[in-house]
């Protein structure tokens, strides 16, 4: 149960149950699809980049509790965050849901991402906290495929 | 909730299957996941095995392993004896007519891709249809799919209702000279319906066309007489129905297996070679290249066996009763909305919850030892019909209990503690 609860923080639950910047964007510069087919999470996530500076992310979809909030918080964490602020803080999420980065000593990088460290003890779930990641990762390498991340 | 925990009395005078000893025969069953005794709810998925099909698979190794149908030695001859009584004790099994009725496959995909690739690419041509239903796992959907792309001809789908059921009349319309083929599941694995194929078989028989039916769901629930249903093609899997994975039967009406080309080209199906002309063996070899899955076609046989030597029509009826107390208990959880609502269903119960998407349901019930299957079961059509992107699923078999109903029951309630918080 402690897992459990690890897992499912409050502050995951929140943002499962009114997710950020949840819309469509009109005026996005790049628009990718996250899907996976195993679980069926299916996001559509929309960004603006300008130059080098993602000025905005939102998304729109349906999946597990797990990847809506990961999307949630992602959007709200990249606004006005530099390409090379993204590189940094997405290997940092990589490493802290597989378990190689200790929450607590990442805290000032991670700030409310640090929830998501519950995530490596269950690793069928790690996916599920990654594939909003995966899928705004790729878009910026220029990537502009249906991510998937089965 | 505690009212939740003890069946209703109605079902008590039903409960006379010695569900206790039946467990005892499955070693798994003792085992615990997270510190809890495991409840294994995932049972379309795969069902666990008896002991004596676990020992035939040890006794093979430790005692005969040998090649089969080549070698002249002692333990050659008896790995070919017991392979080639798996076949008999499968043919009886089903009511076929012959034990070269039965081809050994590495499970139901196997065995529909084999009629897709030998049946389907000699009769069906450009225009041509093939039917299946809305209620298919994607294993009889795809090869027909591809089949169809191949030789230019279409898929066409027998729709279903909102409770899981097929449309019959939409079904008898579909029905024309262009038919080539019916592919249809029994048992619906992601709902649980039983589809009237004995009816629905007659009907494609009047206007000529050859059926299929995916028996995967069925044969691990229903007692499957194939002369009764009159099928031309019945596919299922080994692992289902108590026997070891890789290893599946496609039984096949005699007059339409001799008539098909041979699937792989290989040892073992050819009469004779020579770089000019090769003949083909007789049944079944003619279908079965190369070395086969000689372990799991015995220990298939021993599963057969366990299920002949137990009172199946008592295991049935425990199974019917497991599944009707689900679905009252379940049905009674706020928020809870069971998917598939089928006249006649086995086995299965798909549902979702308000609010929790089926693979958090999922996490959660692992957590406390129950095993169930979220997702779309392979089944995304049926999703998309419906308009859910996944369903949680438990699936039973004679092996489970009502008490596990109630940890289920327990579970579902633990997961709307966690989300309501």
């Amino acid at each position: 149960m402690n897992e459990l609860r690890a897992l499912y923080q409050e502050v995951i639950l929140d943002h499962n149950k009114s997710p950020r910047n949840f819309r469509v964007m009109d005026d996005a510069t790049s628009v990718v699809e996250a899907y996976n087919p195993l679980c069926g999470d299916h996001y559509t996530i929309y960004m603006k980049v300008d130059g080098d500076v993602v000025r905005e992310v939102s998304f729109q979809g349906s999946g597990c509790a797990i990847s809506k909030a990961s999307a949630s918080m992602m959007s709200a964490v990249m606004k006005g965050k530099t390409k090379s602020e993204v590189e940094t803080l997405f290997g940092l999420f990589h490493r802290l849901v597989t378990g190689e980065l200790h929450a607590n000593e990442n805290v000032e990088h991670l700030g409310k991402l640090v929830a998501f460290e519950g995530v490596s003890e269950f690793p069928a779930r790690v996916k599920c906290a990654i594939l909003a990641w995966h899928t705004l990762h790729s878009a910026l390498e220029g990537k502009t495929e249906k991510i998937s991340t089965e | 909730m505690s009212s939740q925990r003890q069946p209703a009395s109605i079902l008590e005078p039903r409960r006379t299957f010695d569900v206790e000893r039946v467990r005892k025969d499955f070693p798994v069953l003792g085992t615990f996941v997270n510190k809890h005794p495991l409840v294994y709810l995932d049972n379309a998925a795969t069902s666990q095995k008896p002991q004596s099909v676990i020992n035939a698979l040890s006794d093979f190794y430790e005692e005969y392993n040998s090649n089969i149908h080549r070698g002249v030695h002692y333990l050659s001859q008896k790995a070919t004896d017991a392979y080639e009584l798996a076949r008999i004790k499968t043919q009886e099994y089903i009511g076929a007519e012959r034990p070269e009725e039965i081809i050994f496959t590495r499970g139901t995909t196997e065995a529909v891709n084999l009629v897709a690739q030998t049946f389907g690419k000699k009769q069906v041509g450009k225009g041509d249809e093939i039917l299946v239903t809305a209620l298919e796992h994607h294993s009889n959907i795809v090869p027909w799919q591809m089949l169809c792309e191949d030789r230019g001809a279409s898929l066409k789908v027998v729709p279903m209702t909102d409770d899981g059921e097929l449309d019959l009349d939409a079904f008898e319309h579909l029905l024309n000279p262009k038919t080539r083929l019916l592919a249809m599941t029994h048992v619906s694995n992601a709902l649980g319906t039983v589809n009237p194929v004995k009816a629905m078989i007659a009907a494609a028989h009047q206007s000529g066309i050859p059926v299929l039916i995916d028996g995967a769901q069925a044969i691990p629930h229903l007692d499957v007489n194939v002369k009764d249903l009159g099928c031309d093609f019945y596919a299922f899997s080994g692992h289902k129905m108590f026997g070891p994975t890789g290893i599946g039967v496609l039984y096949g009406r005699k007059q339409l297996l001799e008539r098909m080309p041979p699937y792989q080209g290989g040892g073992d199906m050819i009469k004779s070679v020579s770089f000019e002309k090769t003949t083909y063996a007789e049944l079944p070899n003619k279908f079965e290249a190369g070395t086969p899955n000689i372990s799991g076609g015995i220990a298939f046989g021993a599963a057969i066996d366990y299920l002949n030597a137990m009172d199946r029509n008592s295991a049935h009826e425990h199974e019917s009763s497991l599944l009707e107390y689900a679905t009252t208990q379940l049905a009674s959880i706020r928020g809870l909305q069971i998917i598939g609502k089928a006249r006649e269903k086995v086995g299965v119960l798909s549902f979702v919850l308000e609010n929790v998407h089926p693979h958090d349901i999922g996490t959660i019930l692992d957590s406390e030892g129950i095993a169930i299957r979220t997702g779309h079961h392979c089944a995304q059509p049926i999703m998309t019909r419906l308009g859910i992107p996944a369903t949680a699923r438990a699936s039973f078999a004679f092996y489970n209990t009502f008490e596990e109903v109630d940890m289920l029951v327990g579970g579902i309630y633990r997961v709307i503690e966690v989300f309501g918080r």
